[in-house]
């Protein structure tokens, strides 16, 4: 899996918000294998960037760092934000959060294509965050992002796959864009089941963050994820309405098939 | 002579603790009355200037902190009720109550699945316990056993024990821990120490304290929620500090527009009626946090560095007052074989 040319091997990508400790966040990236993490800027930071020290410590861990313009509401703000993201982590990469209601935490399709758009002219790696909705995806894709990162169900609300339907279709639309599930799982077989569908990766925070065991469910993540794909790899079978006997029936009539 | 060209000599026998917190003081206090003699300086020109102690809750919570954090937080914190209880006489023993709105009542189960020692309440307990919070909360977790302090007023108690021990406070004294010539210097500068302790970040916080003339409460109160939980703890008078905020940042600066409509907004959350109360004060400050958030004695040469006391100063001070004490006992010699003047001298 490559996301802008850069080859990863591990399909699970960890935010850095809400841990109990640094030192807890980096045994959670080390358990589950994460080779990249997100940072919240706006969040962190306050003013004069003094986000300093803990950013630092990120950095020693020895991950690649995908910023993130979390808590952003319009796409000046995110812009703003997606430049010092760039200065400080050295990166083109940034992931595009637009939000419209502080409440839902919904995003702002209209203001993250614009935003997709004026950040790709200007150099940037895009990763949205979006909807499962394909008509918005396929604006982000001309904008010029090459990864889509759409929720699998509300930040924070650990629900799952909202909408397997409107994910797999998605998937069947963009067989070559990186589909990362961003936002709203809560336990590993939401991810195994997101990894199923032939998504290429999901991203995790409050999940592992504020499980009881960070550390211990970021790796219990990190294997559903590994068999998610391994089982997409290995072509499940498609669900039927009767029942396949797996041994013969010789000798009794079929039921017909 | 302004205080950071003043001279800094001290007396070579006794103990030396940098800095007047709550670190400083108890470290302090624990020394001396295991009968060392101590002295204390203090780079602010009073009890509280630049310290991030002066800006504490003062919740004294060991088995609600159980959410979100080690259990040696607990294990070490539970003691300090009982610490503060015999060095200061207005250690509040009325629990904590934790409270939550209807839709974030999942966020009441998931602090219930992390804590101890506490009791699960209805409506009606809630009413008894708080009259203020009738009809406003139908379920709700009672901490009995917990109790709080006002952290300045715990502060000054300290002081005031130093005092009466013979134990000198040198305000407006710059002292740096390595240029001081003493048996034993505790370093107690919080997120000043980042020099010695590379390792040492801050962790940013804002609170409020406001009055009103409607609400009471005789506990600690916390509201859980999912982005935004929030405390509110009774000063007297109507009075109540409302904390905190935690962010990743090492900035000094003023209170933002966000932090302080979070806290407030909470607190009208909490009883509409605190719309209507005074703001007395606005503050921010950093908490200096070791990367796993959990408070430290740590030793360099013959410097002790209790340190990254993080959101969990008044909590466990005590407990790295009592490691700082158990380490001289270990680094210095016998009381009875030292030099008298090492050993507490009781004022006449």
């Amino acid at each position: 899996m490559a996301f802008y040319g850069v080859d990863l091997k591990s399909r699970l990508l960890l935010g850095t918000a809400r841990y109990p400790s640094p030192k807890i966040l980096a045994d959670a990236i080390q358990s589950s294998g994460a080779e990249v993490v997100t940072v919240s800027l706006r969040r962190e930071s306050g003013p004069e960037r003094s986000g300093q020290s803990f950013w630092a410590l990120v950095r020693s861990m020895g991950v690649r760092v995908l910023p993130n313009t979390a808590g952003c509401h319009s796409v000046k703000e995110a812009v703003t934000t997606a430049h010092m993201a760039r200065e400080l982590f050295d990166t083109p990469w940034i992931k595009l959060e637009v939000i419209r209601d502080d409440d839902t935490l919904q995003p702002d399709v209209f203001g993250l294509v614009e935003a997709a758009r004026i950040l790709t002219e200007e150099g940037f790696e895009v990763f949205p965050y979006t909807t499962e909705d394909l008509s918005v995806a396929d604006r982000l894709v001309e904008a010029g992002s090459r990864v889509l990162m759409p929720w699998g169900a509300p930040i924070g609300s650990a629900r799952g796959l909202n909408n397997v339907y409107g994910l797999k279709a998605l998937r069947a639309h963009f067989p070559d864009i990186p589909l990362v599930v961003d936002a709203g799982l809560g336990v590993p077989s939401h991810a195994a089941a997101a990894m199923e569908l032939g998504y290429d990766a999901v991203l995790l925070n409050t999940a592992v963050a504020e499980a009881g065991d960070p550390v211990a469910m970021a790796k219990a993540f990190a294997l559903a994820i590994e068999a998610g794909h391994m089982a997409f790899k290995a072509q499940p079978m498609e669900p039927r309405d009767m029942a396949v006997p797996s041994t013969p029936t010789i000798g009794r009539a079929a039921l017909g098939d | 002579m302004p205080a950071k060209e003043r001279e800094f000599q001290v007396s070579q026998s006794r103990i030396i603790v940098v800095g007047a917190g709550v670190a400083g003081l108890c470290c302090a206090l624990e020394l001396s009355e295991r009968g060392y003699s101590v002295e204390v300086v203090e780079r602010g020109r009073t009890l509280g200037d630049g310290c991030c102690s002066w800006m504490a809750g003062g919740m004294l919570a060991p088995w609600c902190e159980r959410a979100g954090t080690d259990p040696v937080i607990a294990a070490r914190g539970a003691p300090s009720i009982a610490w503060w209880t015999r060095h200061y006489p207005g250690t509040v023993h009325e629990g904590t109550l934790v409270v939550a709105h209807p839709r974030d009542t999942v966020e009441l189960t998931r602090f219930a699945d992390r804590t101890e020692r506490y009791e699960r309440i209805d409506g009606a307990r809630i009413a008894e316990l708080e009259p203020d919070l009738a009809g406003r909360f139908r379920q709700g977790l009672f901490f009995a056993e917990e109790a709080h302090v006002d952290p300045r007023r715990a502060l000054m108690a300290l002081a005031e024990a130093l005092r009466r021990r013979g134990v000198p406070i040198r305000f407006g004294t710059e002292a740096s821990p390595t240029g001081i010539q003493a048996p034993l210097v505790v370093d107690c500068r919080g997120l000043a120490a980042r020099e010695a302790l590379t390792d040492l970040r801050g962790v940013r916080g804002e609170m409020l304290v406001i009055r009103s003339r409607d609400v009471r409460f005789s506990r600690p109160v916390r509201l859980l929620h999912p982005r935004i939980p929030l405390y509110i703890v009774p000063r007297g008078d109507g009075v109540f500090m409302v904390g905190a905020t935690m962010i990743e940042s090492d900035t000094r600066s003023g209170p933002t527009v966000r932090s302080t409509l979070e806290l407030l907004n909470a607190a009208y959350a909490l009883h509409p009626a605190f719309a209507e109360a005074e703001i007395l004060e606005i503050n921010a400050d950093v908490r200096p946090a070791f990367p796993d958030n959990i408070p430290a004695v740590r030793r360099i040469g013959r410097t002790l560095h209790p340190n990254g006391l993080y959101r969990h100063g008044f909590l466990l001070a005590p407990d790295l007052a009592r490691q700082v004490a158990d380490s001289a006992a270990e680094l210095l010699p016998p009381l009875e074989m030292i030099d008298a003047d090492l050993r507490q001298r009781r004022p006449a």
